[in-house]
């Protein structure tokens, strides 16, 4: 009976043969189960940080607005036990409407749109929620195999209070035919993949101005309980 | 809403606009943890991200969490009587460049306290994210040479041939330290299940 965290049931693992990169860059040998120490139980805290009103608007952070379709994306920020997380920084990237990234190294023929950056970020209230107005990202082809696409997301990188409540994932959107033919959403176990899906929602949604989407996050606890595998 | 974490998932290639924008222009300045009023002795870590095959990784990110020189954590459960220094930063980001490398500039941190309260040898936590690996990889760095290590539980629970793995080694500058994170491969550096 060895000890693991890593909760295979709900989460990828590192090695998943259908994304290829992962072969050249997986860890393969035995994790080595860390008992938790302060080193863990601390962590970076950005709660005092300046965030202004453009940096979770990515539709305000040009001179004009940017093509697409305007969009919420409103949650709210858990850990397991249920308890709110405050004050936690959430960080998003996303392409733009037609599937490009504002990167030197994206090189898919879409076109850039000079009013759109498709970086934000954000401090949960003290309800742990947040909210983001942007433009729903595309899809855009990769390399992985022939014919490659990747479904629309948007990328969420977020804190919490510890370094084991340090998480990172991407937003799909419920219902996208894509993601059955995404190995990177499908490194997912079955009964886990609809919490990285948001779905729209009309009480989110602003009459005549965005479509309203739900994403809510559950991040690791201090004291995740250890389960024997 | 259920309470299971929610998936991880893969950092991807473009993140560098939003998490480390200093990277297209070669700002380091994500990666000073430890501004010029700050106590204790310096450390440049140069940090290599190697993939199974040796080449570096060039689009890795790297964060350090990491007490000050005098042992404590700027956060508020680090209960303890000491007093954070103010010109030091515990957290740095970096991206690889396309040698694979990222530089900190820090100091040495202090012994903060392990299992039980028996103290811990000097240590830095680390956090990597590169496309190809769908969730994180959590590891630490040791530093080569510390007498503490000998003793240091945490150290004590990874297989003696691995240990040399989590070693920064003194580099070729004064106060430089090198560290090789090998994702896999022969040398796979030691990944701890957190």
């Amino acid at each position: 009976m060895t000890k693991s965290r890593l909760d295979l049931a709900n989460q990828p693992g590192y090695t998943w043969e259908p994304y290829h990169s992962t072969a050249k860059r997986a860890p393969v040998k035995p994790l080595v189960f860390l008992p938790h120490t302060l080193s863990e139980r601390t962590g970076p805290l950005f709660g005092d940080m300046p965030i202004a009103e453009t940096d979770h608007d990515l539709t305000r952070q040009h001179a004009g607005e940017p093509l697409g379709q305007r969009m919420i994306v409103e949650g709210r920020v858990v850990d397991e036990e249920g308890k709110p997380l405050p004050r936690t920084l959430i960080e998003i990237w996303q392409t733009n409407a037609a599937g490009r990234y504002r990167h030197k190294l994206d090189d898919f023929r879409a076109p850039l749109d000079p009013n759109f950056t498709g970086s934000g970020r954000i401090l949960t209230d003290e309800n742990g929620r947040y909210r983001f107005l942007t433009v729903k990202p595309g899809a855009y082809p990769w390399n992985n195999h022939p014919n490659a696409w990747r479904p629309a997301h948007i990328h969420f990188s977020l804190f919490g209070p510890s370094f084991v409540s340090r998480f990172m994932t991407q937003m799909y959107f419920e219902g996208d035919p894509m993601l059955a033919y995404d190995p990177v959403f499908q490194a997912i176990p079955d009964r886990a993949k609809h919490r990285v899906l948001a779905g729209f929602d009309l009480s989110i949604t602003e009459e005549k101005w965005a479509l309203g989407y739900r994403f809510d996050l559950v991040l690791r606890g201090p004291d995740a309980t250890p389960s024997e595998a | 809403m259920d309470l299971i974490p929610t998936a991880n998932q893969p950092i991807g290639p473009f993140y560098h606009f939003a998490l480390t924008p200093g990277w297209s222009t070669g700002d380091n300045s994500a990666g000073v943890m430890a501004g010029p009023e700050a106590r204790g002795e310096r450390a440049r870590l140069v940090v290599r991200v190697l993939d199974r095959d040796g080449s570096p990784v060039t689009n890795a990110m790297i964060e350090l969490w990491q007490a000050d020189a005098g042992g404590k954590y700027n956060h508020p459960a680090d209960t303890r009587e000491k007093t954070a220094d103010p010109a030091f930063h515990g957290f740095g980001r970096l991206a690889t460049d396309d040698q694979g490398l990222c530089v900190f500039e820090t100091v040495k941190p202090g012994q903060v306290p392990g299992l039980k309260g028996k103290m811990q040898a000097p240590h830095i936590n680390v956090s990597v994210y590169a496309p190809g690996l769908l969730r994180r990889a959590v590891t630490r760095i040791y530093f080569d040479g510390e007498p503490a290590n000998l003793s240091d539980e945490i150290l004590g629970l990874v297989p003696e041939d691995r240990r040399p793995s989590m070693l920064a080694r003194p580099g070729a500058e004064p106060r430089e330290w090198c560290f090789d994170l090998h994702l896999t491969g022969p040398c796979e550096t030691v990944f701890f299940d957190i």
